[in-house]
């Protein structure tokens, strides 16, 4: 059977995209998780938080009935606590850092907390911040994911006015176009983004492209300074002939398609080979078999040891009764009549360590073949490096280049998260935006 | 095998626990559960005249997730018919003869209306009989419970006219609304009570409404101070109990410890500390009678480990160890010491040295773990960081005594030994 669309019903949709990390069903269940809390002192789980959060006392505040409170020692440090207590890969951030871990014990459930602590303060739009009154000065910042937004939070806290120029016609980045569906819902992402705007003295302009209707020229002009949070672009490319076939897709793509249609038009193969091991390839293989594939597997040229997803995201594909190829590189596609038929890989081995401090995989002179009919790429997202370039901004194969954390070689023009970083979290974004706002603070006050 | 078997001024139990005179024994079809359960005797609810309750009645301090760490009520001695207390009284002695029957008794304030309860109550065939000198609230107004035990003028002649006409055994009740619970034991003892039982409730505000502002418990907008037990309780009672048990004159009556009795450990704790048996309500209240089970079986293998046969074997043990202050031997001197093995970094020991302490933990900061070790020359052996710690045994005191003989404060000053020079 080739790739088509409503291979399930409507409830076997709705079933297989549920929420993986439901919410506390009542108080009483938040209570008894956050009194389990040590309330440590310079606790290690603040040190795995990107944007350091006071964990510890947001939980406390939990247990105080202080939920108001609780909200705002979040937001204070991340503006996104609400979408990042789902999607964060807190088994490597905070809560794999929870002293409980030594204990052989069950972290904190630090993440569904922070979401105790957060859903209702977004839902109801609650006012958690007051903003400083104008201080005149205006600031253009370009995407509105989770860098932009970020900085665009933090200076208009401290009275600037923001306007937010976004290609898209919606908010929130790949936090509304690429986490996988059963992380966030859309619904959840307007409202995180109409709660972050609701401080006021934040403008976002949708569908406004940088490059194609405004250019950075204009922004320098009409602004004080810009923010460039643009994040990075489509997949990389594989180079390997059979490409260009039909049933070879960008799993960005893939999953903004997810993202933004009824599951039911999603079209997808009945074999599928997903190519990387990273968190967007976990996300394209689990999302396939979810969406009705009968046979994921995913490739990837090294082993499991150096993969680059977290257990416990390879464990929701293994669930998901994904296959796992290791040790495999794609060598070629054959198609037949125009289509994907057949992924041809070399068996890879492992030797001494390359740049990136891996061992460097190497064929082994053998290969497999898999018959497929779909074949997604998630080998890492490309920057956009012509945009980058057209505006003179310094770069490295599209990652623009920051001094100071934000910084780049323009003066007046800042940037941050995945733009720069090449790809990371979501966490790491908002981080990037506050360390952009300092920057363009200080920036604004001395000019 | 150890044997739990009590015998309290010839009043026999099968083990020393009794319900406290309370709502858990103020009714027969409450005892016949209690004993079915297992409690070993009760101290009938306090009768007296008859009186009328509010609604509500009870409050209740939660602490760190726990439920009722301190329970506190405003309800008064018995509100049902004396008569039919009485007849229920009767009817549980003959279905339990070898369990204790206790009867509280609280009388108007005059020694005819005393003569007259005793009497309707030794008809009963009751083993003993329990004066309620302590019910902090509502009874002080009209001079009795509270009123009679603060007082221990008062509390003599009551026990005098009582003593007067009972021909069981007498057990007054200690109220801990006092700065010291021995004169009036003193009082009572010296009236002639055969035995001595505390503590009943402290009076407490547990909390207010912070919506209404009314403290609790609520009635009709107002609140009383009511009368604070349960586990918060446990610490004073102790120390009261110790008071009577170290006085020579009340030392003499064997006593019943009362207050915040909640485990085995707890129990081992009153008897201890010289209670003979023991008295439980808040426990009961928050868990039902079931509590018996473990009581009995943890007191039991507790005192197979020790090789005590029965509780007389160690009735009393800890009271010569509670000294004065100035007995102390300040040579005595142990230091923390904190297992790194064991430690998982959560740091609670080093900022509570730290903010309130004697900054005896130093910090090595690390990523994500510190690491905290004891300055041994600051460490002043308090045991704050040993209390707070979450890991069992990881922090130890050790002891490092600084001189081999005892020595004493009035000693100490007596050689003009150096104080501490920071
Ligand atoms: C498939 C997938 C799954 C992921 N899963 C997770 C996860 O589970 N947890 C997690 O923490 N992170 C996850 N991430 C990573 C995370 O989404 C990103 O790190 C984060 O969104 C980066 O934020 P950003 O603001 O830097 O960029 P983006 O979120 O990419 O936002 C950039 C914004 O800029 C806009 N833009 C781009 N170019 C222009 C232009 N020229 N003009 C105007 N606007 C422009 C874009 O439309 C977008 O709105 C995932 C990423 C992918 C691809
Ligand atoms: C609701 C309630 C009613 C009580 N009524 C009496 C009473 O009528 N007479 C009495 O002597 N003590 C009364 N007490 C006090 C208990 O007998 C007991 O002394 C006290 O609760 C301490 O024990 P505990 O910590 O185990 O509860 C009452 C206690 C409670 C909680």
């Amino acid at each position: 059977m080739p790739i088509k669309n409503k291979r399930l019903s409507e409830e076997q949709y709705t079933h297989n995209f549920s929420e993986i990390h439901p919410p506390f069903e009542n108080k009483e269940a938040a209570l008894v998780e956050a009194t389990r809390c040590l309330f440590c002192y310079d606790a290690p789980c603040i040190k795995g938080c990107p944007t350091r959060i006071n964990i510890p006392k947001f939980i406390k505040q939990i247990t105080t009935g202080n939920i108001q409170g609780s909200a705002h020692t979040i937001f204070i440090s991340n503006i996104f606590g609400g979408g990042c207590s789902r999607v964060c890969p807190v088994e490597k951030l905070c809560e794999g850092n929870c002293v409980y871990n030594l204990l052989e014990e069950k972290p904190i459930e630090i993440a569904r907390l922070q979401r105790w602590a957060t859903d209702k303060i977004i839902n109801n739009k609650t006012r958690v911040f007051e903003r400083k009154p104008s201080i005149g000065k205006k600031v253009a910042i370009v995407g509105a994911g989770p860098a932009g937004l970020s900085c665009a939070h933090v200076l208009s806290r401290e009275g600037v006015d923001v306007t937010v120029f976004e290609k898209e016609s919606k908010g929130g980045g790949l936090m509304t176009f690429g986490i996988a569906a059963y992380k966030v819902t859309p619904e959840f992402c307007a409202a995180e983004v109409d709660f972050i705007t609701s401080i006021g003295g934040i403008e976002i302009k949708y569908n406004s492209e940088l490059g194609k209707n405004i250019t950075l020229e204009e922004l320098q002009k009409n602004y004080d300074a810009v923010y460039l949070g643009i994040g990075v672009g489509l997949a990389n490319k594989l180079n390997i002939p059979g490409e260009e076939l039909e049933g070879v897709v960008d799993a960005i793509k893939f999953i903004y398609d997810i993202r933004t249609n009824s599951l039911a038009n999603i079209p997808v193969g009945n074999k599928v080979a997903v190519i990387g091991m990273g968190m967007t390839a976990i996300d394209a293989a689990t999302q396939s078999k979810r969406l009705g594939a009968d046979e994921v597997t995913m490739i990837y040229r090294r082993s499991e040891s150096e993969k680059n997803c977290t257990q416990v995201e390879l464990d929701i594909a293994l669930l998901d009764g994904c296959k796992m190829q290791w040790l495999a590189s794609p060598k070629e596609i054959i198609g037949e009549n125009g289509k994907v038929k057949l992924l041809v890989c070399d068996v890879m081995k492992l030797g001494l360590p390359d740049h990136t401090g891996k061992p460097a995989p190497t064929p082994t002179g053998e290969t497999i073949r898999l018959e497929v009919d779909m074949v997604i790429k998630a080998t890492g997202q490309s920057p956009f490096v012509d945009l980058v370039n057209t505006y003179g901004l310094e770069n490295i194969k599209g990652k623009i280049s920051v001094k100071n954390k934000s910084q780049t070689n323009i003066n007046g023009v800042y940037a941050g998260g995945d733009a720069v970083n090449g790809g990371k979290e979501v966490v790491d974004a908002v981080q990037a935006g506050k360390d952009g706002a300092s920057a363009i603070l200080s920036f604004l006050s001395d000019s | 095998m150890a044997s739990l078997e009590t015998n309290f001024l010839g009043i026999k139990s099968p083990n020393p626990y009794w319900l406290a005179s309370a709502p858990p024994t103020d009714k027969k079809i409450n005892v016949l559960r209690a004993f079915e359960a297992g409690w070993g005797g009760v101290v009938w609810k306090t009768l007296g005249s008859q009186v009328k309750n509010v609604s509500s009645r009870y409050s209740a301090i939660n602490f760190h997730g726990g439920k009722v760490m301190g329970f506190n009520n405003i309800e008064l001695i018995s509100d049902r018919p004396l008569d039919i207390n009485l007849k229920e009284i009767v009817e549980v002695i003959k279905e339990f003869p070898d369990r204790a029957m206790i009867v509280s008794l609280m009388a108007d304030n005059n020694k005819q209306s005393w003569h007259e309860l005793i009497k309707k109550v030794e008809d009963t065939g009751a083993h003993g009989i329990e004066l309620n000198f302590g019910c902090p609230h509502g009874m002080t107004e009209r001079g009795m419970g509270a009123a009679v035990g603060q007082d221990p003028e008062i509390a003599k002649m009551v026990v005098e006219w009582v003593m007067e006409a009972a021909h069981i055994p007498v057990i007054t009740k200690l109220t801990p609304n006092v700065h010291s619970v021995v004169p009036t034991g003193k009082a009572c003892v010296q009236a002639g009570t055969n035995a001595l039982s505390l503590i009943n409730t402290i009076q407490s505000v547990t909390g207010i409404d912070l919506d209404t502002l009314v403290p609790n418990p609520y009635v009709g907008g107002k609140s009383v101070f009511g009368g604070y037990c349960g586990p918060a309780v446990k610490p004073i009672a102790l120390k009261f109990l110790a008071t009577i048990s170290q006085n020579e004159i009340t030392n003499k009556v064997p006593v019943s410890g009362i207050g915040g009795i909640s485990t085995w450990k707890d129990a081992a704790e009153f008897l201890l500390l010289g209670a003979s048996s023991l008295q439980v309500c808040t426990a009961a209240m928050t868990h039902g009678f079931r509590i018996i089970e473990d009581l009995c079986e943890g007191l039991l293998s507790w005192m197979e480990e020790k090789g005590y046969n029965t509780i007389y074997d160690f009735i009393g043990k800890s009271v010569p160890t509670l000294t004065h202050w100035e007995d102390l031997d300040i040579n005595y001197h142990h230091v923390a010491n904190i297992n790194q093995d064991k430690c998982i970094h959560c740091g609670l020991c080093y900022i509570a040295c730290e903010d309130t302490s004697h900054q005896s933990i130093s910090i090595t900061q690390g990523n994500p773990y510190n690491t905290y070790s004891i300055k041994e020359e600051e460490c002043v052996g308090c045991n704050l960081c040993q209390l707070i710690c979450p890991v069992e045994n990881c922090i130890t005191m050790i002891e490092h005594r600084v001189a081999p003989e005892y020595l004493n404060w009035k000693e100490f000053q007596a050689r003009g030994l150096p104080l501490n020079d920071h």
